[in-house]
Parts: C-alpha cells; structure tokens; sequence
C-alpha cells in the first residue's frame, strides 16, 4: 500500500441555495492509494471536524457505484477522470502526490446547490413521476415467462435500466440537457412488451417535465462519456422517435404496433 | 417564500419549490396545433433543426455541383444559370420555380435560425450558474462546440456572398471595376481574383465543413433515425458529404487564383 501526500484540494463552499460560494483551499497530507474518492473527504471531514470547522457537505451512500447518491465534479469531469466509474469508485491511486484536485457540485438550474457539494436532484423525481412506470395490478406473482421477451430486448432494457440517476449526464452536458437520462428512462420501459400499453403517453409526458427543467441536447455526446453507467446515445434517439410518434400516432390503434 | 427556499426559474415558468416531488411533476401545457405543439418543445425544435438542415445541406450540395460547370468554361456555366431561372418552364412561367425555391430556403434558414437562437437561450437558462473551474470535455469536439459561431460566420459569409456575386454591391473593386448581371462566369472570376476575397471564400467554407460534419451526424439524432446495423454510416456520411462541399468549393477560388479559370 502506498500513500499519496500533499493533495492541493480547491473545494467548493456554499451554505445554502441563495448564498454566494466560493472555492476553499484545503492541504491532505497523506492519504492511501486504496482508499477510495470519498474516504479522503471522510479523512478530511475528520480533520476538520476535529479542528471545529463545518464539515464539507456531499452526497454519498452505498459507496459501491450502484446507488446514484455521489456525484462531484472533479477536476472538470464529471465523476472524475475514471471512464465508466461513479465517484465512490474512483480511487486515489488514479492520482499522484502533489496533485491539485478541484471539485465542484454539479451544475444546473434544475439542480440546485442545498450546501457545499450537495445538489438537490428531485428534478429527475418529477421526471420519473411524469411516466416512468406501467400500470401493473398487484396481487400474486405471475407464472414467469408468461410473456415471451427476446433476448436482445431484454439486454437492451438492461443496459437503460442501468442508469442509476446521478445526474452525470447533465452535469457533463454543456447545456444541461437531461436527454440521456429521460431516454434512458423511457428507452428501459419503451422496448419491453409490458411497456407498450402507455408507450406513447409516456413518451410525451417524461419530455415535457424534462422540457420544462433542462436544456436541450446538441449532440456532444459528453453525457454518455461521463455516464458511469455507460448508458448508449441510442436511447436518445429512441427518445426522439417515441416522442415525435406520440404527437401523431392514433391512439385508438395503439394495438396495431 | 422564505429566503432560504431555491425558486426555480426556467423559460419562464416558476418551479415549485424544495419540497417532496409528489404532484409537481407536470406543467399544465396550452393546447396548441399539432405543428406549433411539437415546436413549442426542445425536441420539436431539434426537428425543425435537422429537416430546414437537410433543406440548406441539399442547397449547397446542387449549388457546388452547378458551380462545377465554371470548370467547362464561361458559356456552359452562363447556360446553366440562365437554365435555373427557366427551371420546368413552360409548365410554370419563367423564374417561378427558381422563386418558389429560394422562398423555401429562406423560410428554412429563418426556421434553422430561429430554432438555434431559441435552443440557444434554453440552454444558459438551464445552467445560469456556469462551472467556476476549468471543463475537461472527454468527446464533445471543436466542430460540436463551435456550431453557433461557425454557423453565425457563415451566415454572414453568406450575406456578403449575395452581395458579391448576386446583387453585384460589393464586386466592383475587382480587375476591371465591372459587374455584369447574367455574366457570371466572369463575375465569379472578377471577384475571386481579390486575393482577400478568395482567402474569405475558403475560411468561411473550411467553417461551413465543420458546421456540417457536425451537423449531418446530428440529423440522424435528433429525428431519432438510430440502427445499429447503420449507426456507423452516419459518420461515415457527415464525414464524406461535409469533404465533397468544401472540397468543391474551395476549389473555385483556388482555380481562379491560380489561373486555371480566367476571363
């Protein structure tokens, strides 16, 4: 085990939404090469703590890149420099000693900064809200494979339903567009035979609460770069075919495909 | 509201404030035409952008292959440019057909543009605080970051492009002083021999490549045209339809300054 020493950390510091923030210079003096991203905050966060200074606040909870809770912009990346690694998987032997490392929350109207690092993404609930579901009936569990999925739809479902809702793709996105993760949303639920009941409704109704709280997409692509999750610009596609199908299908011959 | 609650602000509309989701997920939306629903939304207005492109990308196509006919000389390409005013006559009168084309390409361009303004002001309004450290962008390129400037150059290359070789204001200062209408060979000649002129012609296309590699990709995204037995054509297409315009024509003002196309 090795140990990095003298990380320059330039931390964003906000107390609240309405506050003016600013970045603050903090000196990690030793940290291991195994600990993760997080765990050098934690470290950090002890020092200060032990000093009597407020802790810096950010979002983490499983700390196994499955949850969607970190985020973090770090060094301008999102999730940091690690393709396909959300920030609780980042570890700190990607970095070396004496580095300058520059975090900042996630960026955007729909994302508002609650303290420090910390965004509130109850955005992504209203879209999820809007239409990220199918109406089911409860009761008894089905006989399994009742209804017949070829293979490569339910490994197309997979890949969208891997989005963990982190935010990535926004924070990454020049213009703050969630398209990535609105389609990968509708694109998870839009390929499989029980979605198709409310294909189309669902479609309209997760882009237009998308619509009234993001940007638009310019085709960079740098949402799938940052996505830990690796999620396909196919699904925004998709999205965009759903959607314009949505305002012209009729609905009355929703059966007929 | 209390001072510490974050209200929302986007396009206008007011954002509930922090509190649980439930209820607050959708806007009510006026009922509009079908046309006027679908561009009233960021997506429809990627539509509008991708069809009035196809449009503009099918013009300077046809536009760089008719200009080829200079390379044949001064008669075929004055031929050729009469021929465009006199397109499917005498089943429509004379010039017709060329006015209902320019018509619709107008109406394309103000479409294009109007949709990139409005897209434009969505997206700062959608990140009014902008990221205080340096980005480190991993695949968004020069050509997908510059699409509102190169497309704002050549917008202007375009207007001083009309005024040069079509309304004949600004191509008298070439080597006889003389615009001629209907001449256009030796118009094109006239003016490409400016040397400053012809260095415009050729930065403005290289931009105009850019802006379309970009752009022809883009088409295929936004009106959702994905297959994964076809996506890496769609490069491939860009690519080549963005080189085949720039390479003809840049290839004009290099012709006339070096001689191979003179009076």
């Amino acid at each position: 085990m090795k140990h990095l020493t003298n990380l320059k950390l330039k931390v964003w510091r906000q107390d609240g939404p309405d506050t003016v923030g600013k970045f603050e210079t903090h000196v990690v003096e030793s940290v291991s090469d195994e600990a993760s991203f997080l765990e050098m905050l934690d470290q950090l966060n002890e020092k200060l703590i032990g000093e009597n200074k407020d802790a810096i606040v950010f979002d983490h909870d499983c700390r196994e890149g499955i949850c969607g809770t970190c985020s973090l912009m770090i060094n301008g990346r999102a999730h940091g420099p690690q393709r396909a690694t959300t920030t609780c998987q980042l570890h700190m032997r990607t970095f070396s000693s004496g580095d300058e490392i520059v975090i900042e929350p996630w960026r955007a109207a729909a994302f508002p900064i609650i303290k420090d690092l910390m965004v509130d993404r109850a955005s992504f609930d209203r879209i999820i809200e809007s239409g990220g579901f199918i109406t089911s009936p409860t009761g008894g569990a089905p006989d399994a494979n009742l209804i017949p999925v070829p293979k490569p739809v339910s490994d197309a479902a997979m890949d969208s339903a891997a989005c963990i809702g982190c935010g990535a793709c926004v924070a990454a996105c020049p213009n703050g567009a969630a398209n990535l993760f609105t389609g990968a949303k509708i694109a998870h639920l839009s390929v499989l035979p029980q979605g198709q009941a409310e294909r189309f409704k669902r479609a309209e109704a997760m882009v237009n609460s998308m619509d009234d709280q993001f940007g638009s997409c310019t085709n960079h692509g740098e949402c799938s770069a940052a996505c830990p999750k690796e999620i396909s610009l196919d699904v925004i596609a998709l999205m965009n075919s759903d959607f314009r199908k949505s305002k012209s299908k009729n609905r009355k011959q929703l059966s007929r495909g | 509201m209390a001072k510490t609650q974050q209200t929302l602000t986007k396009a206008g509309k007011s954002l509930a404030p922090r509190q649980p989701v439930t209820g607050t997920a959708l806007s009510v939306r006026k009922k509009r035409s079908f046309i006027a629903d679908i561009y009233s939304t960021a997506i429809g207005k990627k539509y509008a952008m991708a069809i009035s492109g196809i449009a503009l990308m099918g013009f300077v196509l046809f536009h760089m292959i008719g200009n080829l006919k200079m390379y044949l000389g001064a008669a075929e390409l004055d031929h050729y440019a009469e021929f465009l005013k006199e397109l499917l006559y005498p089943l429509a009168p004379k010039g017709a057909v060329l006015w209902i084309l320019r018509g619709g390409l107008l109406a394309m361009l103000a479409l294009h543009l109007h949709a990139a303004w409005s897209l434009t002001i969505l997206n700062h309004q959608a990140r009014p605080v902008k990221y205080q450290s340096p980005r480190d962008y991993e695949v968004a390129n020069f050509a997908s970051r510059t699409m509102r400037y190169s497309g704002m150059i050549v917008l202007s290359f375009l207007i001083w492009h009309l005024l040069d070789l079509t309304f004949g204001v600004v191509n008298t200062v070439g080597t006889d002083n003389t615009f001629v209408k209907g001449e256009v060979y030796a118009n094109v000649v006239r003016s490409l021999d400016r040397w400053p002129v012809a260095v415009f012609y050729i930065l403005a296309n290289l931009l105009l490549g850019i802006h379309l590699r970009h752009g022809a990709w883009s088409i295929f995204q936004s009106l959702g045209w994905n297959n994964p037995r076809f996506n890496s054509w769609r490069w491939s297409f860009a690519t080549v339809f963005a080189l085949v315009v720039v390479i003809g024509n840049i290839s004009f003002p290099i012709a006339v300054l070096a001689g191979i196309v003179k009076l």
